[in-house]
């Protein structure tokens, strides 16, 4: 991947593309046409199909939750490509943006503070289910690209 | 999307059973049902996740929410999750130092009150 074209990429042959209205009802849908582009290459370990799953809907619930902020009616954008030996999703969003050298590390576990932590587990999620992941952001919307190569049979 | 839940008294608990997928448009549904309980003055909670097939970070901060919640109200809170996926799920992000898995109901009430 290179780093300097983090915007939302033309499409390419082999991508899925689903573009839904940000509504929660539709998450199940991407979770399953994420989950059914990922088994068109066989070779992809169930477990990661399902990390990918959750990380893919995760980035979908922060940019349903983006485009509340504004009200807005736009779509947001799922675009899946299974290229060789790695599966990688992008979520586009029109939402607010944000800074994403701002999240904060998570609390310990033993640290009185976890039990406030409602929230903002979502990108250590993604983060820790991928194999990579970055995110673009700025005022006219984010897109956070995950990707999962098919040889890694284990999380990090 | 709504999340099936049903309310059952065991030995001294208030056992919610939760069935469906526990994520951003169904989670409010169980925070309300825990408020519901400790309003109707349950002070020992189980959340049954054994029929819960998909979990996602805003289910997890609801289930956080439960935990500070029923502290709040000096009420016991226990989950019962066997799924292997589901258990590695919460070790991801440590919360299986939060919380106590059980692996059924039997188990979660069998703590002592």
């Amino acid at each position: 991947m290179n780093p300097e074209s983090m915007s939302p990429s033309s499409a390419k042959a082999g991508d899925v593309v689903l573009e839904i209205p940000a509504r929660a009802e539709y998450l199940e849908l991407v979770r399953a046409v994420v989950a059914a582009a990922a088994h068109v290459d066989a070779g992809i370990h169930d477990d990661r199909i399902e990390d990918l799953r959750l990380a893919v809907s995760e980035a979908t619930t922060n940019a349903i939750r983006a485009h509340a902020t504004l009200g807005s009616d736009n779509r947001i954008e799922v675009r899946s490509n299974v290229d060789g030996d790695r599966i990688e999703v992008e979520v586009a969003d029109r939402g607010p943006g944000f800074d994403p050298e701002s999240i904060p590390d998570l609390p310990d576990a033993d640290d009185p503070s976890r039990l406030l932590w409602e929230s903002g587990l979502g990108i250590p999620l993604m983060r820790q289910l991928t194999d990579e992941s970055a995110w673009e952001s700025d005022n006219e919307g984010s897109v956070v690209r995950l990707i999962v190569y098919t040889s890694s049979y284990l999380r990090k | 999307m709504n999340l099936g839940i049903s309310r059952d008294e065991r030995d001294g608990w208030m056992v919610l059973a939760v069935l469906g997928d526990l994520e951003m448009g169904s989670a409010p549904d169980l925070k309300r049902a825990v408020i519901a309980a400790l309003a109707d003055g349950a002070d020992a909670l189980v959340i049954d996740l054994g029929a819960v097939g998909f979990i996602d970070s805003t289910g997890l901060g609801v289930l956080i929410g439960a935990l500070r919640r029923c502290r709040a109200n000096g009420a016991e809170l226990q989950l019962v999750c066997a799924e292997p996926r589901l258990r590695e799920l919460f070790a991801s992000v440590d919360l299986d130092r939060v919380f106590e898995l059980h692996v059924d109901v039997a188990a979660a009430t069998g703590v002592a009150l």
